[in-house]
Order: structure tokens, then sequence, then C-alpha cells
């Protein structure tokens, strides 16, 4: 095959459709038997023909325009502003006069200041309190639809309701069930003898309220682990059924690896959410004259870096913050990464 | 026969493919409901019994807090508090109020307006870029995808504060652009979810086309963007919705109240009339105003129930 009848219609290795297609197309492609191929080339091979032709320069050519506006995206939004973040982050920067550079003084500052650390530690606490209270609730919740058969679809659409509602209408919402004194929550549990705390002003129970604001908004979780479940297949719970497992062990031994994968990303994502919190925290604590007496408990990574970046328009300091976020959140999931791909069982593991 | 071992990434084009056997694509995805299997044995009429329960029991645990709200915003300024289900003089009046007290219709506009461009242009210029990953070989294709999906998990806050002195150098504080101009240049959430629809189209309909003529672009348009006419409208539809609940860029570039968007209208709201942050009190006005902002949302929801069902199990973000 010359290059110009090569060049005449669009053949060469193509990605779309080639997963489907099963060997005898792709292996067809240029008109190559398999078998005559070097093992880099063959169908599975993920590489493209080292050698330029027409065809592939054309190709070449037309993706680049395709990807154009990402590429262009890229490096207006994110490399550009990742540079100069990294850069400001190393400088003393109020908006008015140009930037100074000073060194590692903000990463200095950043370490001696106490309400990065009040700030770090009341996120910490809720991302270890929230995530894994999402991941159980979502879960169960799943599991109880997928015992349901018509009736599953309706109650997903209920409990995925509240996710399309609006963070700060949520957090309005909220802040008036959960208000100490007339909030529906304290009337409720009034009735049953019990003297409910001021739930947003109470430095102990901010962080199980806003939780609690957050779990309204699981829906996605449920829907995901819902899909999940639904997809492992019926003949191992009927095989183990045979073998006498008992209910528990089904889930364990089954359920369990076979949703692992979901599990794992939820966890990951949920986590990175959670370490970012903003909305709620600023409707309810972080506008001008809210409640400062419960400033410290309250104060959220995030929201701290907003006040310092647009309030107090240290644009400096705050780059710095927000890279210690990025770190620390880098960190986080590398760690998650280490432990699930332990933990996690993907399908095709065990050769049997 | 296909090649058996799923990756977490194949699995997820797999149920795509299934829906493209069944001829479903281009018709909608595939939803949960179609593929529940059936029962796998009875069971006890007891046991159902208490799983109904339970459900019902979680579902009026989520309700609850939207029946509130609904119920508190036909009541008036003494009765807000009452905690009654069923107002005992329900009245209109804070509907009627709201309008007057703060430009609640301007802030609807203004985020509709700002949803729509944000969605559009995402829309089309993600998948533009998707098509460009899914069709095309060239060389470094892997590791810029890789970028793409690098790019995902990148916290905004690291590129925010040059983002906004960007848009501050072009003097576009004050105006709506920076809360959809960047849309303009993909998303790395969708291009990667557009991607996946993209790969699980047919080859042979691209290579029959470029026998017959058409363009690179044509394939693009003709043939790529109708057949994932669903993936489309679910990535439209989850970016109405993200612009929608955004609360932060607009609090960073619009200070001009005629700009407000509904979230940023209703925490000034919150904060004219919470007497906590110093308000005057009126609770009626800030409760009708956030249940208004979440009609849209729920109309969307309610008509795009299976798309975002959907996306959600395809992206598992929630």
């Amino acid at each position: 095959m010359t290059a110009g009848s090569a060049a005449a219609k669009p053949v060469g290795p193509r990605p779309i459709g080639s997963r489907r297609g099963g060997p005898a197309r792709s292996n067809a492609v240029d008109g190559v038997p398999d078998h005559l191929r070097s093992g880099r080339e063959r169908t599975s091979d993920p590489e493209p023909p080292p050698r330029w032709t027409p065809a592939r320069r054309r190709q070449t050519r037309a993706a680049l325009l395709f990807l154009s506006p990402w590429i262009i995206g890229l490096s207006i939004f994110t490399l550009v502003p990742m540079g100069w973040s990294l850069y400001l982050s190393f400088t003393k920067y109020e908006l008015v006069t140009p930037p100074t550079v000073i060194g590692w003084e903000n990463y200095r500052r950043m370490m001696a200041d106490p309400q990065v650390a009040t700030a770090l530690k009341n996120t910490f606490i809720y991302a270890a309190m929230y995530v894994p209270t999402a991941i159980l609730v979502s879960l169960g919740l799943a599991l109880l639809l997928s015992r349901m058969m018509r009736a599953a679809g309706f109650f997903r659409t209920v409990y995925y309701l509240p996710v399309m509602t609006p963070g700060v209408a949520v957090a309005v919402l909220f802040s008036l069930l959960l208000n100490g004194n007339y909030g529906l929550i304290n009337r409720a549990l009034a009735l049953v003898g019990i003297e409910g705390p001021g739930w947003l002003t109470d430095p102990t129970w901010i962080k199980p309220s806003i939780v609690v604001m957050s779990l309204w908004g699981l829906g996605g979780g449920i829907v995901i682990f819902l899909a999940a479940l639904q997809s492992v297949p019926r003949d191992l719970y009927e095989a183990a059924e045979v073998d006498g497992a008992s209910a528990w062990r089904r889930f364990r031994s089954i359920t369990v690896p076979m949703i692992s994968g979901a599990m794992f990303f939820q966890v990951i994502v949920l986590t990175i959410a959670a370490m970012q919190l903003f909305d709620k925290i600023f409707v309810i604590f972080g506008n001008p004259g809210a409640q400062t007496s419960a400033s410290d408990a309250s104060l959220f990574f995030v929201l701290y870096l907003f006040q310092q970046a647009f309030q107090q328009l240290r644009m400096g300091y705050a780059s710095a913050l927000a890279w210690l976020l990025f770190l620390i959140i880098m960190i986080i999931t590398a760690i998650q990464v280490k432990v699930g791909n332990k933990l996690v069982y993907y399908e095709g593991d065990d050769a049997s | 026969m296909r090649p058996g071992a799923a990756s977490a990434e194949t699995g997820m084009t797999e149920s795509l493919e299934a829906s493209l056997r069944n001829g479903t694509v281009g018709r909608g995805p595939a939803t949960g409901e179609a593929e529940q299997p059936a029962e796998p044995r009875p069971v006890h009429p007891t046991l159902r019994m208490a799983q109904v329960l339970a459900a019902l029991f979680f579902a009026v645990i989520f309700l609850y807090p939207y029946a509130w709200l609904v119920s508190a915003s036909f009541k008036d300024r003494q009765h807000v508090f009452d905690n009654r289900l069923i107002p005992m003089n329900p009245t209109w009046d804070n509907f009627v109020t709201i309008w007057q007290v703060a430009p609640l219709l301007r802030w609807f506009v203004n985020s509709g307006l700002v949803a729509f461009l944000a969605a559009v242009s995402v829309t089309v210029s993600s998948a533009l870029v998707a098509f460009g990953f899914a069709y095309f070989r060239f060389p470094m294709r892997n590791v810029l995808f890789g970028l793409v999906l690098a790019t995902m998990m990148l916290p905004g806050m690291v590129t925010m504060i040059p983002t906004f002195l960007i848009w501050k150098q072009i003097g576009a504080i004050d105006t709506r652009l920076p809360l959809w101009g960047a849309n303009l240049f993909g998303s790395p959430f969708y291009i990667f979810l557009l991607r996946q629809f993209f790969l699980a189209l047919p080859r042979d309909l691209f290579d029959a086309a470029r026998m017959d003529g058409c363009t690179y672009f044509g394939l693009y348009r003709r043939i790529a963007v109708p057949l994932a006419k669903p993936a489309l409208i679910m990535v439209f539809v989850f970016e109405v919705q993200a612009s929608w609940n955004d609360l932060l860029k607009p609090l960073i570039y619009l200070h001009d109240k005629s700009l407000y968007t509904i979230p940023l209208g209703l925490n000034s709201l919150f904060v004219r009339y919470n007497p906590v942050a110093g308000g005057e009190g009126d609770y009626q006005y800030i409760i009708t105003a956030a249940l208004l902002s979440t009609v849209p949302m729920v109309v969307l929801f309610a008509v795009f129930q299976r798309y975002i069902v959907e996306g959600i199990n395809l992206t598992g973000r929630a």
C-alpha cells in the first residue's frame, strides 16, 4: 500500500470505535495482518505509527484545530495562573502597589498564623466527619433502593431533589431550621423533653450541624451506589446462595468488592470537595456582621483564603494559602490512592 | 466476542455500547430502570414492608425541609417559625411583596443569562475538543489527554487569584464575562465525559462519510454531534445547574447590584433580614426568595432527570 492510496481514503489507526470493534476490524487497519506486525504495533497498541505520512500530518493538523480551544484555555486559565499564583505566593501584593518579592516570608507567616491552624483543623474535622458518614448513609440508602423494584426510581428522585437546591438556599433554610431558639429541630427536640443546643452558635455543634446540612445533598452518592449495586452480576449471588453463604457473607464477599471501585472514587471526590467547602460557610458565618462569637469554630480554610484575598486584599499571602491547600489535597489524594489500590477489587484481578 | 477485561474506564463505555447496540443512542441514554434486574427471589412480606417503610421514612426526612420552606413562605411574619406544616392563615403576601423589597426578577434574568451563556459555550467547546481527542490519532495524544485528567483534579482555589487579576486587567470586573468567559475554552470534566461518548460511536459511520468526501468538521457536525445529543444535553444541564448555584464567582466579580445573580442576591437578602447578621428580622422574605430560587432547578430536574442520573453514573461525580 502506497502513501498515495493511504491518503485517498481515511485509513490509519483510529481511536473511535476501536474498543468495541473486536479484533477483525481493528486488525485490518492499513491492511497489515496482525501477525506481521511487531509486538508494539499490534492492535491493542495505543502508540501511533512512527512515520509521518501526508494522511497523518493532515490528521494531526485537524486534531490540533479541534483541540485549540482547550489548548488556549489551558494556557490562559490554568498554566499561566498556576505559575503566576506560585510567583505571587513569594511576594507581598496588596493590589495597589506592584508585587514585591519577599521570599519564603508568606509561608513562614502561614506556619505561625493561628488562624491557619484553626481553619485547617476545622476543615479536617469536618472532612473526617462528613466523608465516612456520607459514604455510609448513601450506601445504606442505595442498598435499600436496590431491594425495591419499581419504587426505586421514585425514591431516587426524592433523595436526589435536594442536590438541585442552590447552596445559598440550603444555607438559608438550614440556618433557620437549626436556629437555637425557634428552629424546627429544637422545637421537635423540646417535644421529647430535650433542650437542643444553639446548633450554629455553640462551637461544639457547629461542625455536626454543617455535616447534617451537607448530608441533605448526598443524593448523587445514592445514584452512583445504586448503579454500582445494580451492575453486580446476579449469578454471583445465586452461586453463593447455592453454596450456602449467609446474607452478610454475600454482602461482605460479593457486594463490597464489586462496588469498591465506585466507593473509592466517591471517597476521593467527596474529600476534595469537603476540603473546599465554601458556599454554606460563607452565607452563615462569612458575611460581614455574621455571628462573630463563633468565628473560631466556623473558620474553614477556603473561607479564610477568600477573606485574605478579597476582603483584606492580601493577594500574595492568599496565593501561598492556595498552594498550601493544593499541596494538602494532593497528599491526601495520593495516600487515598495508595491505600485504595490495595483495597479496591478490579474485575480481572484474579484469573479465574 | 469482546475483549474481556474491563478497566474502570472501559466499564463506563460498556453501558454506552450496550445502549448503542440496542439502538437507544440518539433517543436518550439508558436509564437505571431499564436495566434493573428482576428480583432474584421472593422476599418475606414483612421484610418487604419494613424496607418500604424505611424508604418512606427517609423520603420524609429529605422532603421535610422543602415542605417547611413551602409552608413558611405562606405565613406572615408572626407565624414563620410556628413550624406548622399547614399554615394557619395562608397568605400570598410574601410572594407579592418579595418582588417589591428585592429586585428578584432582575436576579433571575441575570442568573438565567449567565447560566445560558455558560452552558452553551462550555457544551460547544468541550464537544469540539472531545471529538478531537476521540477521533484523531496524533503524537502526544495520550500525554495531552493526561493533562485533561490532571486539570480535572486541580482545585479551583489555586488559579482563582490570578484568574481574578487577569479579568481585572481586561477591565471585566463588574461585567458578566468572568462568570462564563472561561467556558469558551471547554472544561476538562465535560471533555472527559463527551470523549467517552464519542469513543463508543461506530467507526464505520465516519469512514463511510469520509469516503463520500465529508470534511473532518463535517464528521463532527453531521455525525458526532447528532449522535451524541443525549450527552450534549447532559453537559448543558449540568452546567446550567452549576452556574445557577455558583456563589463564589459572582461574589468575586460582581459588586454592581444590578448584575447580582440569584445566589448573590439571596445572600444579600439574608444579610439584610437576618437579625443574627444584623438584619431586620423579616424572615418570611428570605424564605420566599429561597423557595423561588430553587424552582427553576426543580423544573430542570423534572424535565431532564434521566440525563442527570445517567451523567452522574458516567462520571461518578455527584
